[in-house]
């Protein structure tokens, strides 16, 4: 079997913070403000992105949203067996009830894990709003979903594969192209 | 009719014979045996080199479940299924419906068994009616009528004061006592053995010492009535060591043993629950099975026989502890001792003929069947070099709850002579229909 | 992804698998705190609950895990061993196969039930308690509850006590807590010992006050009333004295040592109804894990079956 190879790197440490930080004030500027806005992060990635974009708001309005994670290995239509670890399964100390959500999420792909993702919030209450917010959007989707905040446009083809890495999980924040491993 | 077999290996230890021979059959005897015989006219020259010949093989052991369970197996269907094996005898045991318990059911068995014209069917009667363990059952009329043994198989009888009541009383014919060894107190619910087997499964256990405790009674009983005394399907070490003791006292005392006991063993028997492993006596440890190979290899077993127990598929294809005992025997028996013992040439021939052919015989108290001229023509053609596949078409018997389904076996019998008639040919069953005497 | 299809039995099982049912498990205790304690991730899949045996608890257990898993299921019952009496159990099952169904859940009054099942249908199936030989699924809440009690289950010491020869409880709680590394002693009367426990490898007695200040566990087993034959004990109140877990015994348990029952309790039997509500009782937690850790095996066994491209 081929090993998966480098293709390019497209955003390095710095972009990822400006891109977040541009983030942040699209969704300031959407919602009017960061009251009511909470932050959902889908684990993994997602979930390490979600305090980073946190620090980004507080660090403009002051105020620091609330943060959970959301694991939606129970809500998937290809149940994979890869469930996340318990330490990074949902957790959200908050009430979800009229709120502005904005679900973070690494990369935006088929849809599915957004899907999964909005039936899993649902079943836990009533949001006023739910945005959707990610690093990547490499398209190819399948349902009908788009993100409302994104970092990068990142056009790809299905034979690769695209790599979030964000610390603590991995060395480095950065986003990567890699070719997949051909059987 | 007359049958003239070239060259086969004739192992026969009763005439000290092991060696090739030539062998006329003609009518219903053994006409001559020689090194080299020309054929009378119009005799059937049956090319009999590489193969062994030997005195008709007996099972003293059988189930053929007629009358009362002709679904499962009949008189007609259980004698194919013993040509088919290679025998020209077996002996039934009485567990039937009504059971065998008098001489008008004796009579009906060995008159079946003429009309199907295969094999001798030899009835052994029940001890006590109903085989119920209470009453005496009208044992001389019984021999009166051809009974050749007794026994209440299937149950054992549990009152130590039944047991003596019945050796006393048959002690009076020359006929052997058949002895189911189960202490039902020490085996209620039992269906495997106890020990490894029964915590492994979870399942009740059958003690070895529920055997082994009847088989010290009946053997003290012998002593105390002087009746002679076979023991059953023997399965554990500790209860061939109680038959070791008994005969080397001089006590009238047999006993036989089946190729499950001997070949297979409760490590056998995995968390498939394949029922048709499931037997009374249980299989026992690897252990025991070995010590059983031991006790026929230097003589302390007298017999093989194969508790030939059929059973129809909905009474085997089931859960475990609700599916019935046994399995059927008759067609694996001789391919088994073939290729387990005999072609890796830990037994010798004669010692198989002793154990399938001679000593059966004797305990049945049988004229004997020699090959000389002059005996009754009561002979099995074994071809070594056979290959059987045991399936579901190959056996003849009415039921196939094997434990060898699958299996490929080396050496079977070929041909077979019952009083000179030709039963099995080439390896088919050819009745003849013709009453045999 | 677990090593078996089935689960049949613990002796067939990893430590792997067994840490992943316990993890899953973990997993959805947060969704049985929500007020929609539900999530589609079996939606759409048959689970036949096959009761051939009586039995509340277990079942309720399994339906209510079901429903929280969003799937199909139906419960069938019956006493004997079908379901229409006199109806083999392989014309049952594969009467029951032929409307395609996707799982079995077997409790059965005879060994094997559950493996002979298998060789009638291709859907996958779950043992629920065959007659004396295993209860797979009590064993993996039993593990469950004991890990979250002490964060482990490696070297801890555990007294499985009473009707052992009549336990599936013990026949599939032994295997699998030997796999996690911890060392079990059975306890109970000389005529309810297993009749082999070097085949679990594990040391027997008949003593419990000899080890009762030992161990970090002490699993109560249910007397088999209904499975006793003959007079195996003289009386329930010798029994009580002698192997009932009394709060005398239960002051001399090392302070931290937890006290479990697989239910239904005889009180006052093998265990003392002020005991079985004291604090060191874990009884209720068991039954919480029973959804959980249910709900993980049904989830595990049945759930990765379409992969498709994530993300």
């Amino acid at each position: 079997m081929e090993q998966p190879q480098l293709k390019a790197q497209i955003m390095d440490e710095q972009a990822m913070s400006r891109a977040l930080t541009r983030i942040a004030h699209e969704i300031i500027e959407r919602n009017e403000g960061a009251d009511g806005v909470a932050l959902v992060g889908i684990v993994r990635r997602g979930a390490a992105l979600a305090p980073m974009l946190a620090d980004e708001i507080a660090k403009i309005e002051g105020t620091r949203p609330p943060v959970g994670s959301l694991d939606v290995s129970f809500y998937r239509d290809d149940v994979s067996r890869r469930i996340a670890p318990v330490e990074f399964g949902t957790d959200i100390k908050f009430d979800v009830d009229g709120r502005d959500i904005v679900l973070v999420d690494d990369v935006l792909y088929t849809g599915r894990t957004i899907r999964a993702a909005l039936d899993a919030l649902i079943d836990l209450g009533r949001p006023k709003t739910v945005q959707l917010a990610v690093m990547v959007d490499r398209g190819h989707r399948e349902l009908p979903i788009r993100a409302d905040y994104v970092g990068k446009n990142v056009p790809s083809s299905h034979e690769e594969d695209v790599r979030v890495s964000i610390r603590p999980y991995d060395e480095s924040n950065s986003v990567e192209i890699w070719t997949r491993p051909v059987a | 009719m007359a049958y003239l077999l070239k060259r086969a290996h004739v192992v026969d230890p009763q005439v000290g014979l092991d060696d090739v021979r030539d062998v006329l059959i003609d009518g219903e005897k053994v006409a001559a045996v020689a090194e080299s015989l020309d054929a009378p006219e119009g005799a059937e020259v049956i090319d009999a080199s590489g193969k062994y010949l030997v005195p008709g093989l007996v099972d003293m052991h059988v189930h053929f479940r007629d009358p009362g369970f002709e679904y499962k197996e009949t008189i007609e269907t259980g004698a194919r299924a013993a040509t088919h094996g290679g025998f020209t005898d077996v002996a039934t045991m009485p567990n039937t419906d009504p059971v065998t318990d008098n001489g008008a059911e004796v009579r009906y068995q060995i008159d079946r068994s003429r009309h199907a014209g295969l094999c001798h069917v030899r009835p052994i009667g029940a001890l006590t009616v109903g085989e119920k363990g209470q009453t005496l059952a009208e044992i001389g009329d019984m021999v009166m009528e051809g009974a050749v043994a007794f026994s209440d198989d299937g149950h054992g009888v549990q009152s130590a004061g039944m047991m003596r009541t019945c050796m006393e009383y048959v002690s009076q014919f020359d006929k052997v006592v058949s002895a189911h060894c189960e202490v039902e107190s020490l085996t209620t619910h039992g269906v495997i053995n106890e020990g490894r087997a029964s915590t492994r499964l979870g399942m009740f256990g059958w003690p070895a010492l529920g055997e082994e405790l009847e088989i010290y009674r009946d053997i003290e009983l012998c002593r105390m009535t002087g009746c002679a005394l076979h023991i059953a399907h023997i399965s554990t070490e500790k209860g061939l060591e109680l038959v070791r003791a008994a005969k080397a006292e001089g006590l009238p005392v047999t006993c036989e043993v089946t190729p499950h006991h001997l070949f297979l063993s409760e490590e056998d028997i995995t968390d498939a629950y394949d029922t048709n492993l499931k037997m009374n006596p249980p299989l026992r440890t690897a252990a025991d099975a070995a010590a059983l190979v031991e006790g026929i290899l230097d003589g302390s077993i007298d017999c093989v026989v194969t508790d030939h127990a059929p059973h129809a598929p909905h009474e085997k294809d089931c859960e475990w502890e609700i599916a019935f005992f046994g399995i059927v025997g008759l067609e694996t028996s001789l391919p088994l001792m073939l290729t387990n013992l005999v072609l890796p040439g830990k037994m010798s021939w004669s010692r198989l003929v002793e154990v399938m052919a001679v000593n059966p015989r004797r305990c049945l108290r049988l004229p004997e069947v020699r090959v000389e001229a002059g005996s009754t023509a009561d002979l099995t053609l074994i071809d070594p070099a056979a290959e059987v596949t045991v399936t579901e078409d190959w056996l003849q018997s009415r039921s196939k709850n094997s434990a060898w389904l699958g299996a490929t076996l080396a050496g079977a019998a070929c041909d077979v002579f019952v009083a000179g008639r030709h039963t099995l040919t080439d390896g088919v069953v050819t009745p003849v229909r013709r009453v045999l005497r | 992804m677990l090593s078996v299809k089935h689960l049949i039995d613990t002796t067939s099982l990893t430590a792997d698998d067994i840490t992943q049912i316990l993890d899953t498990a973990r997993s959805f205790s947060e969704v049985n705190k929500r007020a929609i304690k539900k999530v589609p991730a079996l939606r759409g899949r048959t689970i036949v609950n096959l009761f051939l045996e009586p039995s509340t608890r277990t079942k309720s257990s399994f339906e209510l895990a079901e429903k929280r898993l969003s799937a199909d299921s139906l419960s069938m019952g019956g006493a004997t061993s079908s379901v229409v009496k006199g109806e083999s159990l392989a014309d049952t099952i594969e009467t029951i196969d032929a409307m395609n169904v996707d799982m079995f859940i077997c409790r059965a009054r005879l060994a094997g039930t559950p493996q002979k099942i298998t060789e009638h249908t291709d859907a996958i199936v779950i043992n629920a308690g065959d007659g004396k030989h295993q209860h797979p699924t009590q064993a993996m809440l039993d593990l469950y509850t004991i890990r979250e009690n002490f964060g482990h289950l490696d070297g801890l010491k555990v007294a499985i006590v009473g009707d052992l020869s009549h336990s599936r409880v013990c026949g599939s709680l032994v295997p699998a807590l030997k796999t996690m590394g911890a060392d079990v002693t059975l306890v109970g009367p000389p005529t309810f010992q297993v009749d082999d426990p070097d085949y679990y490898g594990v040391p027997q007695t008949a003593d419990l006050d000899a080890v009762i200040p030992e161990m970090d566990v002490v699993y109560m087993l249910r007397v088999q009333l209904e499975r006793m034959e003959g007079a195996a004990i003289p009386s329930r109140r010798e029994y009580n004295r002698l192997w009932g877990l009394d709060m005398a015994r239960v002051n001399r348990m090392k302070p931290e040592a937890i006290i479990c029952h697989p239910g239904p309790m005889n009180r006052g039997m093998e265990i003392n109804a002020d005991v079985a509500d004291c604090a060191r009782s874990r009884i209720l937690d068991q039954v919480n894990a029973g959804v959980l850790t249910r709900m993980a095996e049904m989830y595990l066994l049945l759930g990765g079956e379409n992969n498709g491209v994530s993300a």
